[in-house]
């Protein structure tokens, strides 16, 4: 392993890391710092790779995620959280050291359904699409455990994180047009979120989701 | 005329007969019974020894086909190297239980006679010889039951009790269901291993070893062979009527019960899997890791629980079990990926923790008897301080307590420190999902080893140190001179004593063991370790090798041993004055024993922190004041705590529902009347004779 | 043949001598943080002689297992100081015991403690062993799994090959070897005592945990206890050096490289008790049922190496 590929393993490492992170955090503003850390582990992780491979476009999405999901998203939330005023335990539908081993069996399967891509992929990078896919998986693992509209969204995000690992790591990443529109829908969606965010909250004055079953028809 | 093992083994059992003959003749005079009885069975438990000794060390197999038994099935006998380690096991553990037995059974004298009791230990005795050196289905089966029926029998010993009575019912039938499942395991191999022409030859085990069996039909033949000897050795979920059976029975039984009795399970396993199937897919391997792993850390924790010491015991036989299981699961895994030096290291552990694990089993539960034979008690709660009462007892315990705890330098930590190098080797795996999931049952393993010192520090700590909690706490007899706790007799003792050496000796000298143990891997998986695993001479063990990974029991011993005389030494050269003082008690004054923790605060933190396993049922009941007490105090808190099984609920509940319906549905036929019985007749008869016409 | 024995004494002897002062040294930076004044690195060293020129007071009920627990947890733990590769890997003890069977030493001197604590019959005493027994058999399972994430670099659990074999092999970023490093510095919290696990420093009722079970100790006893106590953080510390930072530690017959293995070793210990009272002085000691999560987050890390292992390198 050369020394970029050394590198990029370690910064997968912490993706993962923060995926757990995100899992067993508590505080709502602890959350989003790990969020904005997991966003500058991919920033850094994208230009390792582009360096590695020479494709030089991968430096651009490399600053894209900089400014998007260290600066401006994590900023956005912030301000979103505290315009709402939402009390910072985040209340879990599953306990932590439950949710903790889910996250382990879902590492240890994905890296059992990475293993033929494994075998047929020559990239350097190869070895870390079984951590991209662990972190999707733990992305939807946040989203299902936590009651928080918020919190929601920051799996959400998460898990985007884990889909463009994916596709760096999968094949130095998708072509540059493709990266601009999924970084503008991604900031679409963050901004249609937070509209929601208020009309959820001046309908039931609360951002848990377990107010939205109300909505359906009484027997 | 030469030692010949066959010999020897034949006549100890041979003698374990005779001695249950012979108890009916001394009925009349109970001590010369026990005495004349219990000596000849030492003897004939050394004979065992010696036979199942030499085997091992040889390496030869020695047959022997007696001249009785079915008309086309004679007995087939046979020593090879595994069930020469297994005789040994049962003999060294059945010498030193008979040697306590002496005394142990003079406590009934002028209670009850011991006349059952001596004719059914030598029976039982008998039954587990019988059974690791049968060599067809057929004596096997046999073997089985006598053990089985023998130790039903002794579970009832004492069956005033109406909670005894329904302990061996409950054993009687989980005895019985598993053996039907060998039994069906049997018929299975016997049908691919002769042709129905043939007759009975597909029962010997010669047969079954050269025989090939189609994947399905060995797998099914597998798994109904591993639910029946589970069901015997008590792996979770068919667990339950061991914590039941177990404590009630009289010591010494329970001693070879908990000690020896499963490990002839361990050994029907092994049997099965490893010499008469023999090739077999990983999955096999990995369902029996991953009952094991389930087994012990599910027991321990059960055992931490409890505050019945023998129970407590009891539940800590699960665990090992469980520990033992998991070496042969490994084995069983690396067999089938051809790796037969690793297959070797972990059938090793599992066979050495077996060695320990009746060594110090039989040990505690000795020592559980030495404690209610003194004080006639089992519930922790009622005890405490018994150090100062039974001093030979305390210290012996606490050697139990060290080797049941994976603690060096005694026995009990070197084989589990030989399973978790077995779990260490487990990168060299070929399939990746193992190799990811493995790791975690090596952690629960420590957890469950670590669990098992905090369950004996509480054994240990409630019965043996502290204050006496006993029915009158406010006068605690300690300083008084109680009713009678003493120290127990020098039968009981001595059979203590070379126990606690065996397990000393066990954990200093593992490379000694390994090297005599070697030929049982040899014949199982083909291959030695004892080159390695000794390659640096009887004082390091290295498993494979050197750099791998070493450990070495007499060092850490010597070492410790060399410091502390050091140390003591050292300052106690200038003066040694110690003051007595009363302990400190916050300015309280009133310090009493009842004040103590107690077995169940002891294992609070663990209860909640692995509560959701269990079924518990907490309660504080405030009793209003007594007129003379002051306004607004309590006159009284019960707290009542309940924790049960939650496989109970989940397994066992509803099948005994099903059979008790089952059961009265098919009541409704009994109807009393004799002509509705002829109808009965009549129909069958009809309905014969309109299909086989 | 002569020179591994000497190195072996030699190491004994450090351990012996500097785990006070490194005791003294966390308690200095930790004044100094606080800013109160320090009484000097020394403080630890006046502690135990003062301590053992004291007589013993016994209580009325302690058994023999509770004057014989000192002198056996001094002896476990003076045993463990020639098996660690602290200087050099030549060592004719090293081979003793690995890492588990080094555990396991532990956890005998611990098991004795805890029965020392119920020997006295004092509801201090039996708090104290339930929840020592309890917190430990938490931290034994991160403890493996650490360990195992740790073997599976260097294909062993002997000390002195770990040691051989990342200080002196191939540099490689090893993810894996980060995670458990972080397991390790929780395990060692909890293993000896540290905030935010158990506090050493108090005798508050409640929150005792190690002191509770060592509360009725005096005179030498204590001292022994204390010493050891001091050994055990010691060890904690080097076996860390031993897993994770072993460069600096002479190979195998090189006689030179001694004096740079000790001064590598004083700066080494000397950053980890910063590091240590950087830990102590952020976090505030937390409730007892909150410690499985803690150690749960331990298991966590260790297992998380244990993966990227297979997965990353």
């Amino acid at each position: 392993m050369n020394l970029a590929a050394q590198i990029n393993s370690l910064l997968a490492a912490l993706i993962l890391l923060t995926a757990f992170g995100l899992l067993v955090q508590k505080r709502m503003y602890g959350l989003l710092h790990i969020f904005a850390w997991q966003g500058l582990f991919l920033s850094v992780s994208t230009a390792v790779v582009g360096y590695a491979a020479g494709t030089h476009h991968l430096y651009i999405s490399s600053v894209l995620t900089l400014l998007l999901k260290v600066i401006l998203l994590p900023y956005i939330l912030h301000v979103l959280i505290q315009r709402l005023q939402i009390h910072k335990e985040i209340e879990t539908v599953v306990n932590v050291p439950t949710t903790m081993l889910i996250g382990i069996a879902l590492v240890i399967f994905s890296y059992h359904l990475t293993a033929p891509i494994r075998e047929l992929s020559t990239l350097v990078t190869r070895s870390t699409l079984a951590v991209a896919l662990a972190t999707v998986m733990i992305g939807l693992l946040m989203m299902i455990t936590r009651r928080h509209a918020v919190t929601q969204i920051i799996g959400f995000l998460a898990m985007e994180n884990g889909l463009f690992f994916a596709a760096t790591s999968a094949t130095y990443g998708m072509p540059l047009v493709v990266e601009l529109g999924v970084a503008l829908d991604i900031l679409i969606a963050a901004f249609i979120f937070g509209i929601f965010f208020f009309h959820i909250r001046t309908t039931f004055d609360s951002l848990d989701v377990k107010q939205m079953a109300k909505l359906k028809e009484e027997d | 005329m030469t030692f010949s093992p066959v010999g020897a083994a034949s006549s100890s059992v041979l003698l374990f007969f005779l001695l249950a003959a012979a108890a009916l003749l001394l009925k009349r005079n109970q001590r010369l019974l026990i005495t004349a009885g219990f000596s000849l069975a030492a003897v004939a438990s050394l004979l065992a020894v010696a036979a199942g000794g030499l085997v091992v060390w040889s390496g030869l197999i020695h047959k022997l086909i007696l001249p009785i038994g079915l008309p086309d099935l004679p007995f087939h006998l046979r020593l090879d190297p595994l069930s020469g380690f297994f005789l040994t096991v049962i003999g060294l553990l059945g010498f030193f239980v008979s040697i306590y037995s002496i005394g142990y059974c003079r406590g009934f004298l002028g209670k009850r006679s011991v006349t059952y009791l001596v004719i059914f230990y030598a029976l039982f005795m008998a039954g587990m010889l019988l059974v690791v050196v049968a060599d067809d289905a057929f004596f096997f089966i046999i073997s089985w039951e006598i053990m089985a029926a023998a130790s039903y029998f002794l579970v009832m010993f004492e069956d005033e009790h109406a909670e005894n009575r329904k302990a061996a019912f409950l054993y009687l039938v989980v005895a019985h269901i598993g053996a039907i499942a060998i039994l069906l395991s049997f018929g299975v191999m016997a049908g691919f291993a002769a042709g129905v022409e043939e007759g009975f030859n597909g029962y010997t085990f010669d047969a079954m070893r050269e025989a090939k069996f189609p994947t399905g039909w060995a797998t099914l033949a597998f798994l109904l062979a591993f639910f029946g000897f589970a069901a015997k050795a008590g792996v979770i979920p068919l667990h339950v009527w061991l914590p039941e059976a177990h404590p009630v029975a009289p010591s010494n039984v329970s001693a070879l019960m908990s000690g020896v009795m499963l490990k002839t399970a361990i050994y029907g396993i092994i049997r099965i899997a490893f010499d008469l199937i023999h090739v077999f897919p990983w999955w096999w391997g990995a369902m029996v890791l991953v009952l094991g792993v389930i087994t012990a850390v599910m027991g321990i924790l059960y055992a931490v629980m409890q505050q019945d010491l023998k129970r407590l015991l009891a539940y800590s036989s699960v665990e090992n079990i469980g520990v033992i299981i998991i070496g042969i699961g490994l084995a069983m895994i690396f067999t089938s990926f051809k790796l037969p030096v690793l297959a070797a290291l972990a059938l090793i552990a599992g066979l050495y923790h077996t060695l320990n694990h009746a060594m110090f089993k039989g040990f505690l539960f000795m020592g559980a008897g030495a404690v209610l034979h003194a004080t006639q008690e089992r519930n922790m709660e009622k005890m405490g301080g018994l150090i100062h009462k039974m001093p030979w007892t305390a210290a012996l315990f606490l050697v139990g307590c060290i080797s049941i705890s994976a603690l060096p330098p005694f026995n009990g930590f070197v084989s589990e420190w030989l399973t978790f190098q077995a779990f260490l080797f487990t990168p060299a795996l070929p399939n990746a999902l193992l190799k990811l999931l493995i790791p975690l049952g090596a952690a629960l393993l420590a957890l469950a080893a670590a669990l098992a010192a905090a369950c004996f520090v509480k054994a240990y700590g409630v019965t043996f140190l502290g204050h006496w909690r006993g029915h009158n706490p406010l006068n605690p007899p300690l300083l008084r001179g109680t009713k009678g706790v003493v120290e127990v007799d020098w039968f009981m003792r001595l059979g203590m004593i070379l126990t606690a050496f065996s397990c000393l000796a066990l954990g200093v000298l593992p490379t000694v063991v390994i090297g005599w143990m070697d030929t049982i891997s040899e014949q199982m998986v083909g291959t030695k370790i004892a080159a390695s695993a000794g390659a640096f001479g009887w004082v390091w063990l290295t498993p494979v090798s050197h750099e791998r990974a070493s450990y070495s029991g007499p060092i850490v011993f010597l070492g410790i041993l060399a410091v502390v005389c050091a140390t003591y030494l050292l300052l106690h050269v200038r003066r040694t004055a110690i003051h007595r003082a009363p302990i400190w008690d916050c300015g309280f004054e009133k310090l009493t024993g009842r004040m103590q923790y107690t077995a169940t605060s002891f294992s609070m933190p663990i209860r909640r922190i692995f509560g959701f396993l269990f079924n518990i049922k907490e309660q504080v009941r405030i009793t209003p004041p007594v007129p003379p007490c002051n306004k607004g105090g309590v006159g009284g808190l019960h707290y009542h705590l309940r924790v049960r099984d939650r496989f109970w609920g989940w397994i066992y509940e509803p099948i005994s529902d099903v059979s008790f319906w089952v059961a009265r549905k098919v009541g409704m036929l009994q109807q009393g009347k004799i002509h509705i019985y002829l109808i009965y007749s009549f129909v069958t008869i009809i309905i014969l004779l309109m299909f086989f016409r | 043949m002569i020179y591994p024995i000497v190195i072996e004494i030699l190491q004994t002897l450090i351990l012996l001598a500097a785990a006070p002062a490194f005791i003294g040294w966390i308690r200095m930076v930790k004044c100094w943080f606080q800013g109160r004044t320090s009484p000097g690195i020394f403080q630890p060293y006046r502690d135990i002689a003062k301590l053992f020129s004291k007589d013993v007071v016994l209580a009325e009920n302690a058994s023999w297992i509770f004057r014989f627990t000192p002198y056996l947890v001094f002896g476990a733990t003076v045993l463990m100081a020639g098996i660690i590769p602290i200087l050099s890997v030549d060592l004719p003890f090293s081979a003793t015991a690995d890492v588990i069977a080094l555990v396991a030493l532990f956890a005998i001197a611990r098991f004795f403690t805890a029965l020392a604590g119920m020997d006295i019959g004092t509801a201090f005493g039996g708090m104290g062993s339930s929840r020592e027994m309890t917190i430990a058999s938490l931290a034994e399972p991160a403890m493996l799994m650490a360990i195992f994430t740790v073997s599976l670099v260097s294909q062993s659990t002997s000390l002195s090959q770990m040691v051989q074999v990342v200080a002196h092999g191939q540099f490689i970023l090893r993810p894996s070897l980060a995670f458990a490093l972080l397991a390790f510095i929780l395990i060692t919290l909890a293993e000896t005592g540290r905030v935010p696990v158990d506090n050493p420093a108090t005798h508050l009722e409640l929150t005792m945990i190690h002191e509770a079970m060592i509360l009725e100790y005096s005179g030498r006893h204590l001292a022994l206890i204390e010493w050891a106590g001091m050994m055990k953080l010691f060890i904690f510390a080097v076996l860390g050096i031993a897993l994770f930072l072993p460069w600096g530690v002479a190979a195998t017959g090189v006689l030179t490289g001694i004096p740079a293995a000790f001064l590598f070793l004083i700066v080494k210990l000397g950053f980890i008790g910063i590091v240590l009272v950087l830990i102590e002085t952020g976090l505030a000691k937390m409730r007892i049922f909150r410690v499985p999560e803690f150690l749960g987050s331990a298991f966590l890390f260790a297992t998380l190496g244990m993966l990227s292992y297979f997965m990353l390198e």
